[in-house]
Parts: C-alpha cells; sequence; structure tokens
C-alpha cells in the first residue's frame, strides 16, 4: 500500500515527475545509444574484413598496411615484387592469395587493381561475401567494377566510361585507355563501396606509356596493340591471404617477415585492427564520458525536482509521522519515490531506444555503412539501469535527508 | 470501588522548543479518563499544538512525565513511540489532512500500515473501512474515490473513520471544527461522538470556540492547565 501510495504520490506530480523521468530516460537512452553505436562502429570496423587471415605488403607499420590496404587510407611506402608475391602463392601453407594494387584515383575515389579472387574471397561483417547490385564481374581489360557509393556519387551505371587519374589528386589522366563499368557492388559498409576496382591487367595496360610517374612523349600505344602485350604486373602493393589451416598462420607470418628476398610485413587483421582501434579509442572513451555526464545531469535533476517538492509535501509528510510513520519511513519513502523515478527513466530509456535503434538501422546502413544490430539487451546493458536505478537512490539521499530532518523538527505540526 | 486508570496523564511536564524562539510550555498536571469526551480551549499560540505533540511523541517532555494509556513516553525510543502513536491514538487534523491522492480506503487504512496490533484488531479491513464510512454516511461507492475529489463534509466523514479504525482508545482532534459553520460543526461533532461511543474510546479535542462546550463531559481552559512563554529574541 505504502508503495501504491508513494507511485500515486508521483502522479499526483505528473507534469514535474514526468519530465525528470524523461530527462533520465533521455539520457539513458542517450548512453545506450553511443553504446550500441560504438560497439556497432567496432563490429563494423572489424567487420571490414572478415576470413582473412593474413595481410602481407612492403615492410612498415601493421597500423599503416591495414590502414592503405583495406581501408584506402594513406598510402604504401614501398611495394610487393610479382616475385615474392609468386613465391608466397606457391606455398603450401597459403590456400589462397589476392594480390592488391593502389596507386591511381578516379575523381576522389581509389582505384583498385586485383584478380577475380578478390570477389571470391573478400568477405566483410561475419564471412559475408561481395554482391553484384548491377552488371557483372570483371570480364574484359578495361572492365571496372565499381562500389555502391562510387555509383551513387557520380552517378554511374553499367556500362558508363570511367577514365582513371595517374596517382592521387592527380590532373593527369589515362584518357587513352577508358574503363568501362561492368559491375556496380551492393553497398557493404566498407571502404569498398568507396573503390573503383580494376584487374591487374588493365592497371599496366593504362600505365604502358607511362615511365617515372610521367607519360612517354609521342602517340600512345594503340588499344589492340596494348591488349596483346604481356600484362604481368611488376609489382603489386599488398595481398590478401587465407591459410590452408589456422595452424599455420603464425608459422607463415613468420616466414614472410623473414622473408630473405625483400623485407615483407606480414600481420593478422584482427590484430592490427585492435591496435587501431586502441588509437580511436580515445575518442571512443570521450563519447562515453559526455554520455555519462549526461545520465549524471538527469540524476542531479531529479535530485533538485525532489528538493523542491519538499516544502509542498510537508503536510504529506507530517500525514505520515501523525499516522505512526517513522522519519526513517519517510526518509525511505523519498529513496522509494526517487527509486521508481529512475527505474521509469530506465525503462523508458530502453524503450526510446529501441524505438530509435528500428528508425536509424536503416538510415545508418545507408548512409554510414554502419549496421547496428537489433538484439535483446545485454547483461552490460542491464548493469547500466541497474545502475542508474542505483544512482537515482544515492543522489535522493541528499534530499530524504532533508525530509527526515524536516518531519522530525514538524512532527505532525504543519498546517499549510 | 476503584476508579479506571486514566488513558491520558500528564504531570509536571516542561516542553522548550529549541529552534523556535525559545517558545515553552509547562503543564502541572492534566488526565483524561477512558470514553472521557474532553474539549481544551485555547487561544492561537497557547500552546496547543505543542500539547498534541507531547501527546503524541513526536516530542520529547524535557522534565515530567507524559502516560498515554499507561506508558510513560519517556521509556520509548523514537521508533517505539512513533510505533505506540499509531497504535494508540487516533488524530483527526484541523483540515482533516488526507493524502489527497490516495483513494477514501486507502486513506482510512493507513494508520494499520504502522501498527501492527491494530492492524490485528481489524479481521477485515477493506470491510471494516466500508463499515465504517457507512456508519458515517459516506456512500460505498466513494471508497475506490480520490480523497482529493471529495467535498468537505465528505473528507471529515474519512478523517473520523481514519481515526477510528482498529479502536485506538485514545482519539485526538485538532481544531477539526474550526473551519466549518455552526450547523457543520454540530453535524461533525455527531457524527465523531456517535463513532466514539458506539467505539467506547475517549477523545480529546481542541479548540478555541467555547460554543462547542456542551457537547463534551469536561472542559478545560488551556490556560487553567498550561504556561506558555516565549522569551523575547
Amino acid at each position: 500500500m505504502i508503495l501504491r501510495l508513494s507511485f500515486a504520490s508521483l502522479m499526483a506530480r505528473a507534469l514535474t515527475v514526468s519530465m525528470t523521468i524523461l530527462a533520465i530516460a533521455l539520457s539513458v537512452a542517450l548512453y545506450l545509444g553511443v553504446e550500441k553505436i560504438r560497439t556497432g562502429a567496432k563490429a563494423s570496423f572489424a567487420d571490414t574484413i572478415s576470413g582473412t587471415d593474413l595481410i602481407v605488403g612492403a615492410r612498415s607499420g601493421s597500423v599503416q598496411l591495414l590502414l592503405y590496404s583495406v581501408f584506402r587510407i594513406g598510402n604504401a611506402t614501398n611495394n610487393v615484387t610479382w616475385q615474392s608475391y609468386q613465391g608466397i602463392a606457391a606455398r603450401k601453407d597459403v590456400d589462397w592469395i589476392v594480390p592488391i594494387s593502389l596507386g591511381d584515383s578516379h575523381r576522389q575515389f581509389r582505384v583498385m587493381g586485383t584478380s577475380p579472387a578478390f570477389f571470391e574471397h573478400y568477405k566483410y561483417r561475419q564471412g559475408r561475401s561481395l554482391a553484384f547490385e548491377q552488371g557483372e564481374p570483371l570480364s574484359d581489360l578495361f572492365d571496372t567494377v565499381i562500389g555502391a557509393d562510387v555509383a551513387k556519387t557520380l552517378g554511374y551505371s553499367v556500362g558508363d566510361p570511367i577514365v582513371v587519374a595517374h596517382g592521387l589528386a592527380s590532373f593527369a589522366e589515362h584518357k587513352d585507355q577508358p574503363f568501362r563499368v561492368s559491375g556496380i557492388l551492393e553497398k557493404t559498409g566498407t571502404p569498398v563501396d568507396r573503390t573503383v576496382i580494376v584487374s591487374l591487367e588493365g592497371i599496366e595496360a593504362i600505365h604502358v606509356d607511362w615511365q617515372s610517374g610521367a607519360q612517354k612523349p609521342g602517340d600512345p600505344t594503340p588499344v589492340e596493340k596494348v591488349r596483346q602485350m604481356d600484362l604481368k604486373p611488376k609489382a603489386i602493393t599488398a595481398a590478401l591471404v587465407g591459410v590452408s589451416s589456422p595452424l599455420k598462420t603464425f608459422s607463415l607470418q613468420r616466414a614472410i617477415n623473414e622473408y630473405a628476398q625483400e623485407p615483407l610485413l606480414a600481420i593478422l587483421p584482427g590484430v592490427a585492427l585492435q591496435e587501431l582501434w586502441g588509437i580511436v579509442g580515445i575518442a571512443e572513451t570521450a563519447l562515453l564520458a559526455v554520455s555519462v555526464m549526461v545520465i549524471v545531469t538527469a540524476l542531479i535533476g531529479m535530485m533538485a525536482t525532489i528538493f523542491s517538492s519538499l516544502n509542498e509535501r510537508r503536510r504529506e509528510m507530517a500525514i505520515y509521522r501523525a499516522m505512526g510513520a517513522k522519519p526513517s519511513t519517510i526518509f525511505g519513502l523519498l529513496i522509494l519515490e526517487a527509486i521508481l523515478m529512475g527505474a521509469i527513466g530506465a525503462v523508458l530509456g530502453l524503450l526510446f531506444l529501441y524505438i530509435g535503434l528500428f528508425v536509424s538501422q536503416p538510415i545508418l546502413d545507408a548512409a554510414f555503412g554502419l549496421w547496428v544490430p537489433i538484439d535483446a539487451p545485454s547483461l552490460r546493458e542491464a548493469i547500466v539501469l541497474v545502475a542508474v536505478i542505483a544512482a537515482s537512490a544515492i543522489v535522493s539521499l541528499v534530499p530524504a535527508l532533508r525530509a527526515y530532518q524536516l518531519s522530525l523538527a514538524d512532527g505532525m505540526t504543519v498546517k499549510t | 470501588m476503584t476508579a479506571p486508570d486514566p488513558i491520558l496523564q500528564l504531570g509536571k511536564v516542561r516542553f522548550r522548543w529549541s529552534g523556535r524562539a525559545g517558545f515553552s510550555v509547562a503543564v502541572d498536571q492534566f488526565t483524561v479518563k477512558p470514553q472521557e469526551k474532553v474539549l481544551l480551549l485555547g487561544e492561537s499560540g497557547s500552546g496547543k499544538s505543542t500539547l498534541l505533540s507531547l501527546i503524541c511523541g513526536t516530542v520529547l517532555a524535557q522534565e515530567g512525565t507524559v502516560n498515554v494509556a499507561g506508558t510513560n513516553l519517556a521509556t520509548l525510543s523514537g521508533g517505539q513511540r512513533d510505533r505506540f502513536r499509531a497504535e494508540t491514538i487516533g488524530v483527526i487534523f484541523q483540515q482533516f489532512n488526507l493524502l489527497p491522492f490516495g483513494s477514501v480506503t486507502d486513506n482510512i487504512l493507513l494508520p494499520l500500515q504502522f501498527a501492527p496490533q491494530r492492524r490485528k484488531r481489524v479481521d477485515a479491513p477493506n470491510e471494516e473501512a466500508k463499515r465504517l464510512c457507512e456508519q458515517l454516511g459516506l456512500p460505498s461507492s466513494l471508497l475506490t474515490e480520490r480523497a482529493a475529489t471529495l467535498s468537505v463534509g465528505q473528507q471529515q466523514r474519512v478523517a473520523v473513520a481514519r481515526a477510528l479504525i482498529g479502536d485506538p482508545p485514545l482519539i485526538l482532534a485538532d481544531e477539526p471544527t474550526s473551519s466549518l459553520d455552526a450547523g457543520s460543526q454540530a453535524n461533525f461533532l455527531d457524527l465523531m461522538f456517535k463513532q466514539v461511543d458506539a467505539n467506547g474510546v475517549a477523545v480529546m479535542m481542541v479548540s478555541h470556540d467555547p460554543r462547542l462546550a456542551d457537547r463534551f463531559d469536561r472542559v478545560i481552559e488551556m490556560k487553567d492547565i498550561a504556561r506558555s512563554e516565549r522569551e523575547p529574541a
């Protein structure tokens, strides 16, 4: 009955109480939302590459190799020779290998030369394969497959020509050998969406008349003649490797890192991703800290609400006292009230979170390639909710103590 | 034949509020017998509310004894006094002081929440609340209504029912008729006394209105039993 009366008392002050609960609910939803997006972003980040055991490149740093080979951020300091690539590919412990050649661009998007094996072995988001929204894989030397963002941003469709620029942010273009869009990939939420994919041979073909980064003087080599040429690359930027057995991953990594013919680096994508996440983790922590502060602010708001209600409720407390309630009961009532507000706010916050997730999930996926899963509340989220309720009780100690003192001082004499 | 023990007995009581400009009350001797109806008349500031607080045990006398139903309140701890009050005393306030957000039943049953013995005396609380309401002329359809929606007359009845439930031996009424016209005052006293007589409990009502005197067994002027002083600031 006391619990019911406490709830009824809250309902009697519905407007201020609902505003307080709303503030708690929104702050809880914000915190849980940030947490969901943070974990979703982390998962999306980790899901950028899946099923690849090693990434091989010229010796540099593991994060740098990961950034330029997978995220298309930054540049390689050196290349991997075709001989080394073939040497690694020939090893028995290598199940598959996909070469990656970077360096050219189209508008603001990177151009990546690779082999057809890329479409077979590149996996993202827990083993999902690349799928075509339109068209088909590379079949001609001058075919290109573009990512979903490239197609959307530049308005390309299958059959459209693409002229690749030499290098990055360069005005020199390979106008003589335009590519043709043969396929457009479905959105993946990975850097593939922002990549123009061509064959390794295509990359070689557009550089036939180029030397040391500049076009050779004279007439360009006719396309038909280029098609007859041996377009085997001399070097690649990196390679994605799948091992024949997980047990051989480390021995293969060691072997590549100790490769005698040239200095190479083999990295475990998961480990490098963790390193990278550790670097961006400061922003993550800052975001979480801001969310926590929002919750704290809402709870302090609740404390202020309870405080400001004390004066108008002295009569209510005097009634309880006259009926035999101890000052400690009045103290407990205030705590109970705060717990009720905290609990309703927390549950409402969870509800807001799920409504927000249902609404924003497709938007986040389409706009940022960020897949935020809608799962049942996790143990961590449950702990957050319990912590909010407990914090509600703690912040209400101050007004409850004041109510205790008032009820002791007033006894049953308040006649407001 | 020996006289029954008084339900209320104050002897050589001295009390001074610490934070209220040194307001103090002294009562040399005051008793209320079981089933007696006593009217305590006094002007505002004469120390009536302080006296009620002393009898209820929400404050303790610095000197002297306050015995309620044979128990010296000074021998009880704060928590025990609160429980003792809930068990022994039914209180009716000047403005009836119902919890406005609680239903009529909630308000009537509230004292039982803090008084286990009083609760034991009521076999079926809801039925008892309904019975009291019927006897006080309150329709049972109002039992689930919020107290805030009741008229003043209905609130009077609920306040009386709340004081009477579980048969506490002493009812303290703190100026319950002060805001009522003469007709309403008479009605209220009729209602209260009818139930008080039926339950065989004592009543001590505090008022500043001497016109009510002929309805009580005994009328006492506050100034005759108590001295109040306010020390200059």
